[in-house]
């Protein structure tokens, strides 16, 4: 008997599945790092004080958590329309293009929060910019957007290393990057914002950018659920017939969700660009695009679910990078693993528990 | 290695080649086979016929493996035998030929014929010995093709023959074919049934699912009738008629009376004009189709499912681009606008399938209550969605439709299928269109709901609405409209009055009289 249509109510499907993957996810972690002889209670104990410990510590997760908020969203609002944008990471390279652009162009006359807006724009077009293409492939020419977005993320690497290299290099220097924006081109740290929980931001990158993905956050929400365009999106999502019955234009569905989504990845660069190293640099975005395809499955493609699961991977990426600074066992690969395994259960094993999750309810429901 | 199982299979023929026991299976609120029982006898072919939806299909998938009955045994050859899935299917000796093949296009015939059994880690000995056996099957049924040739080169018909290589190559004794003409030119049927009876002279067993009356009475032994879920009926072939058959599967049914009174037809509203219309395939489902429809009246398209209705209906919604021809609404042509310009235009469509089509049904009750009407400025401005509009609106037809529960905020598959047509009822009708046009307004809708949506389609006509009609339930085609066509084969083979008998009509279905 299939349990795929059993209704099961919301707490289970977003409070105690995600919790039952993560716990497990943990414990296979752990077993790994018993068998390469560390002790897994005192290797968490490390990740947790690495990441939420001291108030550096919560500065570096949070500013992760704010890169893998911004492409959890780009890929939920695809996702909403049906679509699996791979992308995110080639469309937040070029968003950094923008950024830098916009600020190279300001820094000098203006100050930061007159650049910002721009920036915004300039980010969230380049990102957009580089997603048109697949996504006019895939609304008027079939092509699969899984295929065209993987393409671009290498077209988009060279593209930017090319440009890094060549164009926008500081002549006579070695270093494939921008010059370093001055203050008018930077988005500041939000010391005060851990002033008010009593802590110190220290060197930790934490900046204005993680209120800009909030405001995103909430954006899409009311995008998906408050406008037409989002029902829109979200009958082409789930009912692509009914979508065709109800007369929404498929192709103009598609390419406006793509757009979105890109610009949404794009943005993402403010963050590492403007929050944190100051200049355009080669491979700024490290990941992170594909970081939110895990971001966006855990959190069920819900902006809230989105924060919060980024939040997740936030610190353990801040906790991994402590961890095996502190147990030298534990190699940088070996928090790969790790991050593997939460994406593996949290991510594409979403659904494992469910039909147990399902025969249990039922037991229970009926004694 | 397969002579051997041929003639054992001769030896102990007393067994039923297939014995059906009390087949039950629902989804949902749909329950699609009652307590079905069926016995197949070997070296014979047996037709199930039935009109779409009768539960044919899904019977053959309880017995292929992919469903699994609720209750009830399936015995093959004497023995019960639990069928899992496919795989246990096949080992039990059951091929199956799917109406849509399950070939892999860009593969060879021989590569098809060998997929799943390979025999082997390297290919080089299956491919031999599968060639072999080829050669053999080809020879003992005179089912000639190129193994070399890649599939999606060969006609369909070809491909269907594929399709029973397959089944033979994987010691099928059993072979069910799945409305198999549907694809197939005329010629190419008639080849596919000298086939089918060399098969069976061999010693084979075939089962022949169709709705088609013709096919049974040229090549079955013996022939069952599904109606709604039900086996209503077996007979050898040779002792029934056509007209029994055709009246076995319609049914007689008492009839629901809709009350109403004299239609007083006006100006045409809807009005087709030498309407082509072609599937995906390019095999035409209707052809060459003309009628009108005036305000108030309803016009009921009778057929047997799958001649070409839903085709039709699909076309003057804008869903599928006609070949050839016209549609006019109030004088307006339409033919290829999409369905929000149609609506725009003042034509409703209640969907044949109102999972598919009608209700997106992971969306609340509110949400599915303005599907195609989103865009409508009472639902809010800006691009934004006004919820307290959508869902004040939803509260009201949830009353005047008598939708339950009366609830907006649940979600639409958490419905009974009377309550979620009701959803779809509501919306079309109270947009107060010019033209209706209906698919099945009942099916899987119980009878309290059946009264109340019939009701509504009336006053729709005495509204001077235009309404076209179609429906495989003959009894709600003779009970709502005022005008009655008759599709088969994609056109329309007549027009009768509301009062033509049940006896005329079903003959015309079956394609017989006009």
């Amino acid at each position: 008997m299939s349990t795929a249509s059993v209704p099961l109510p919301n707490w289970i499907t977003y409070g105690l599945m995600p919790l039952l993957n993560l716990l497990v996810a943990f414990f296979i972690s752990g077993l790994v790092v018993w068998w390469i002889g560390e002790n897994p209670l005192e290797a968490l104990r490390l990740l947790i004080e690495g990441s939420l410990g001291r108030g550096d510590a919560i500065g570096f997760t949070l500013f992760y958590t704010t890169s893998f908020i911004f492409t959890g969203l780009s890929v939920a609002v695809a996702f909403h329309a049906g679509l699996f944008n791979i992308g995110s990471e080639g469309q937040a390279y070029l968003g950094g293009l923008g950024a830098a652009l916009v600020a190279l162009a300001l820094d000098q006359y203006v100050p930061w929060y007159v650049t910002m807006p721009f920036a915004v724009m300039g980010a969230a077009l380049f990102g957009a910019g580089w997603a048109l293409i697949p996504a006019w492939l895939q609304a008027k020419r079939g092509s699969h957007i899984v295929i065209t977005t993987i393409m671009f993320n290498f077209i988009g690497a060279a593209l930017m290393v090319y440009l890094l290299v060549n164009v926008l290099i500081v002549p006579g220097k070695m270093a494939p990057e921008t010059r370093t924006f001055l203050p008018g081109g930077q988005l500041p740290k939000l010391d005060w914002l851990m002033a008010w929980f009593g802590l110190k931001l220290g060197p930790a990158p934490f900046n204005v950018s993680f209120l800009i993905a909030l405001v995103m956050a909430f954006l899409v929400w009311v995008l998906i659920w408050r406008t037409k365009l989002g029902y829109e999106m979200r009958t082409l999502g789930i009912s692509p017939s009914a979508a065709v019955y109800a007369g929404i234009p498929y192709a103009r569905t598609v390419i406006i969700a793509m757009l979105i989504s890109g610009g949404l990845a794009g943005m993402m660069a403010l963050n590492p660009v403007m929050g944190a190293s100051a200049r355009l640099q080669v491979e700024f975005v490290g990941g992170a695009g594909f970081v939110g395809i895990a971001v966006s499955l855990m959190g069920r493609s819900h902006p809230l679910g989105i924060v919060l699961a980024a939040l997740l991977f936030g610190i353990l990426y801040q906790g991994g990078a402590d961890l095996s600074f502190e147990m030298p066992n534990i190699t940088r690969e070996m928090i790969v693993v790790i991050q593997g395994l939460v994406i593996l259960f949290a991510g594409a094993l979403e659904y494992m528990f469910r039909p147990t999750m399902v025969h249990i309810y039922q037991r229970f429901k009926r004694a | 290695m397969s002579g051997f199982r041929q003639g054992k299979a001769r030896r102990v023929s007393q067994n039923p080649a297939i014995e059906l026991v009390g087949i039950d299976k629902s989804f949902g609120a749909v329950h699609a086979n009652k307590n079905i029982n069926l016995k197949v006898e070997k070296g014979t072919i047996h037709g199930i016929i039935g009109e779409n939806g009768a539960g044919k299909s899904t019977l053959m998938s309880i017995i292929y493996g992919f469903y699994q009955a609720d209750r009830g045994e399936i015995r093959i050859d004497g023995k019960q035998l639990t069928i899992r899935d496919s795989q246990a299917a096949i080992s039990a000796g059951i091929g199956m030929v799917h109406q849509h093949f399950m070939l892999v296009e860009n593969f060879t015939v021989l590569e098809n014929i060998m997929l799943g059994a390979e025999g082997g880690q390297l290919l080089a000995k299956g491919v031999s010995e599968a060639r072999a056996e080829l050669k053999r099957l080809e020879t003992e049924y005179g089912l000639d093709v190129d193994p070399d040739a890649v599939i999606e080169e060969l006609p369909v018909g070809r491909q269907q023959r594929v399709e029973i290589l397959k089944a033979l190559y994987r010691k099928a004794d059993i072979l069910i074919l799945d409305e198999p003409t549907g694809v197939l030119t005329p010629a190419e049927a008639d080849h596919l049934f000298k086939v089918l009876k060399v098969l069976r002279d061999q010693g084979k067993t075939v089962i022949l699912i169709t709705h088609k009356l013709r096919e049974i009475m040229a090549i079955t032994d013996e022939v069952s009738v599904m109606r709604r879920g039900e086996m209503v009926a077996t007979r050898k072939t040779a002792e029934t008629s056509v007209e029994e058959l055709a009246e076995l599967m319609v049914g007689r049914r008492v009839l629901l009376r809709v009350e109403k009174g004299e239609a007083k037809p006006g100006k045409v509203l809807l009005s087709v004009k030498n309407l082509t219309v072609k599937d995906g395939r390019g095999v035409t489902m209707v052809d060459n189709v003309s009628f009108e429809v005036r305000e108030g009246e309803i016009v009921g398209l009778a057929g047997v499912a799958g001649n070409g209705q839903s085709e039709l209906l699909e076309a003057i919604a804008g869903i599928r681009k006609p070949a050839s021809g016209e549609i006019l609404i109030d004088g307006q042509p339409i033919a290829g606008a999409d369905p929000a310009r149609l609506r725009a235009l003042g034509l409703a469509h209640i969907p044949e399938d109102r999972h598919h089509m009608g209700l997106v049904l992971k969306f609340s009750e509110y949400e599915n209550a303005v599907l195609g009407y989103h865009r409508d400025s009472r639902y809010g401005r800006a691009g934004l969605l006004d919820l307290k509009a959508m869902q004040a609106e939803a509260v009201e037809k949830i009353a005047k439709y008598d939708i339950r529960p009366p609830n907006p905020l649940l979600k639409t598959a958490n419905f009974s299928g009377g309550n979620q047509q009701k959803i779809v009822v509501a919306r079309e009708i109270e947009r107060d269109p010019k033209v209706l046009i209906i698919g099945q307004p009942t099916r899987g809708v119980d009878i309290g709901a059946i009264e109340f949506i019939h009701r509504r389609i009336v006053d729709m006509r005495d509204a001077g609405k235009a309404v076209l009609l179609v429906s495989v339930e003959l009894d709600e085609i003779r009970s709502l409209s005022d005008r009655i066509l008759v599709m088969f084969a994609g056109r329309v083979v007549g027009e009768k009055t509301a009062d033509a008998g049940e006896q005329t009509l079903g003959l015309m279905m079956a394609g017989i009289a006009a």
